[in-house]
């Protein structure tokens, strides 16, 4: 039954093939740019989560509190109304306190690793120049656990902060910029005035030229003493198997921990909210090329239905119910869809290897840098998708309306 | 007997701002094996009538009893589906589907059927034309037929589920007159040969002649 629907559409469209195929052309460009251009976009906002995920920590434990602790006369009256003058708040090396043993409770918890890392500021002095880096101190051999650096060394290795505790490890930029090569000793100071010299044993290069240029990594005892923080660490970095889960994770572990805990989804809060907007103002977009393409479709098959109301009479007459009719004009458009969808990936497919062949340099940026294209089957599956959305919403008028014709009003009218 | 069709006070009025009764208060029976001839002025409600018989229309008042069963409670699918497998169309112009060959026109119905196989559906509508000397002309368009032979193929569709009520509404009106004499002596062999009710509504006299009984109507109404 659905056999003989579906043939006698396709004989309908091709006794208008003029018409057919420029609608079916409609759907074919929809569906390429619709492929082309999601792909396009939803591949840039993939890398850039790429990115967020596995360039950054995926949870962060910092030496902060998202309430401030309250007086403790303020939590012996929680009822009462408090007011206290000239409090003088003590004076204490700021930093996560105890934190080998949450880092021991941290790693007794499944799917996840953590390191230690004391972050602050410093100034890299070499052959009279200086420039300003964020200085981390880390235990190389957890860190690599937690980050992706590893992968970017292009000199040297980050393991050797181990084995030579006055060794930093500087990215290639801040190199060029300061002339540094391998083995150079440079002069580090911190905020406090105090001054180390260290080695340079690694060069890394992520592509980002203000992380290549403006942080260094040095053993995390030496980072303790130069920025004169003994036994304190202000960051935990951690990693998750299931970079997706942090956002729980991350309000788990500071109920724990009681320090604030961030996830890489509320410190990119701003961005991914960014990206949803992109993604709707891109959907809409290219929705609305299909939508334009819809219109051809209906207008194809509305004249369909004009000019073959004495044919529907007839077919009513021969004992088609009205509900074949329905179907046999509503399979018009999935044909043109169907087609149109076929015809229109092979297009998108040969679209977005162009694309992917594009290339330009970023301002800022020191590498070449080629458009990122989603090639995953949810994107061909969405096109197509929405292909025949409006391939059959555009047919489902017309076909209601061929399928209320009275064949005795159209046999009535005369030959 | 029951009769092949039977109609007992059938109404059928168009309710608008002035009413028009298009059949009225019609009683009528047709028996299988017999053909009657609908005669009447032009707008008197002939082809009202046959499509009424057809169940493409409904009645306002009455009942239509095909083959014994009262259709008053069909529904669109049901009535679609006595039409499929048990009446015939024929109409004056011949109503081919111009994106069909002849053979595929008349393997239509038998396909919504699905009674048949392909190759027997195939086989079947040949014969059919064959039948109705048109075995050449199977794999023709529509427009490549002559009226006469364009008018039998409709016929060899409206046998195609082999159905026991032929309904022709002018079936010679756009034919001249060899090809009308030879539409007339098969339709005429529908009834006398094979047994089949037919109902013809026509102008032509002596067509209507030739028929076993002449129904008259005149404003809708049966003449008795």
């Amino acid at each position: 039954m659905i056999r003989l629907l579906v043939a006698m559409a396709a004989r309908h469209l091709l006794s208008r093939r003029r018409q057919s195929v420029v609608s079916l052309l409609g759907v074919v460009l929809g569906v390429s740019f619709f492929l082309a251009i999601s792909a396009m976009m939803r591949g840039s906002e993939l890398d850039i989560m790429h990115r967020l995920v596995d360039n950054a920590p995926h949870v962060t434990i910092e030496d902060d509190y998202r309430t401030p602790t309250r007086q403790p006369v303020a939590q012996m009256f929680p009822e009462a109304l408090v007011q206290l003058h000239h409090v003088v708040p003590q004076t204490e090396t700021r930093g996560i306190r105890g934190y080998p043993r949450i880092l021991d409770d941290l790693r007794r918890m499944p799917g996840l690793q953590a390191s230690a890392l004391l972050g602050g500021q410093a100034l890299v002095s070499f052959a009279g120049k200086d420039r300003a880096v964020g200085l981390n101190g880390i235990v190389a051999s957890e860190y690599v656990r937690v980050s992706t650096i590893r992968r970017y060394m292009v000199r040297g290795s980050l393991d050797e902060l181990e084995t030579n505790p006055n060794g930093i490890v500087v990215g290639d930029e801040l190199a060029r910029l300061m002339s540094l090569t391998m083995n150079d000793n440079v002069n580090v100071a911190s905020t406090t005035g105090q001054v180390r010299t260290f080695k340079v044993i690694g060069l890394f290069h992520t592509g980002r030229s203000d992380f290549d240029a403006g942080q260094a990594f040095v053993a995390l005892k030496r980072a303790q003493s130069l920025l004169d923080r003994p036994n304190r660490i202000n960051t935990i970095v951690i990693r998750l198997v299931d970079p997706d889960a942090a956002l729980a994770e991350a309000a788990r572990i500071e109920q724990r921990v009681r320090y604030k805990t961030v996830s890489w989804q509320e410190r990119s809060e701003d961005l991914m909210s960014a990206l949803t907007i992109r993604r709707i103002i891109m959907y809409a977009v290219v929705g609305a090329v299909l939508v334009v393409a819809a219109f051809g479709i209906y207008n194809v098959i509305s004249t369909v239905v004009l000019e073959k109301q004495r044919d529907i009479a007839i077919l009513r007459a021969m004992g088609f119910e009205a509900r074949d009719i329905e179907r046999m004009f509503l399979a018009q458009g999935a044909i043109i869809g169907a087609i149109g969808n076929v015809f229109g990936i092979a297009l998108g497919c040969g679209l977005m290897a162009g694309l992917m062949r594009v290339h330009f340099r970023f301002p800022g940026s020191s590498d070449v840098s080629y458009l990122v294209l989603d090639w995953s089957a949810f994107q061909f599956a969405l096109a197509s998708g929405v292909a025949m959305f409006a391939a059959m919403t555009a047919s489902y008028l017309p076909a209601r309306r061929a399928a209320k014709v009275e064949p005795v009003d159209v046999l009535r009218g005369g030959t | 007997m029951p009769g092949a069709i039977r109609l007992d006070h059938v109404t059928r009025r168009l309710d608008a701002d002035v009413p028009v009764t298009l059949v009225d208060d019609a009683s009528l029976r047709i028996d299988a094996g017999e053909c009657v001839a609908i005669v009447g002025p032009s707008g008197s409600g002939k082809s009202s009538l046959l499509y009424l018989m057809g169940l493409l229309d409904q009645p306002t008042r009455g009942h239509i009893v095909l083959r014994g069963e009262d259709t008053a409670g069909y529904g669109d699918a049901e009535r679609a589906e006595a039409r499929l497998r048990a009446i015939g169309f024929v109409f004056q112009s011949h109503f081919l589907l111009p994106e069909f060959t002849a053979r595929e026109n008349v393997m239509l119905p038998m396909r919504r059927l699905g009674r048949l196989g392909e190759d027997a559906i195939h086989a079947r509508a040949g014969e059919l034309l064959a039948a109705l000397d048109l075995k050449t002309q199977c794999d023709k368009w529509p427009r490549q037929l002559s009226g006469g032979q364009s008018q039998r193929v409709a016929i060899a569709r409206a046998l195609a589920n082999d159905p026991m009520l032929i309904l022709a509404d002018e079936p010679t009106g756009n034919l001249d007159s060899v090809a009308s004499r030879t539409v007339q002596q098969i339709i005429l062999t529908l009834a006398h040969e094979q047994g089949r009710a037919v109902a013809v509504v026509t102008h032509d006299t002596s067509f209507a002649a030739q028929a076993d009984r002449r129904i008259r109507i005149v404003d809708g109404r049966i003449q008795p």
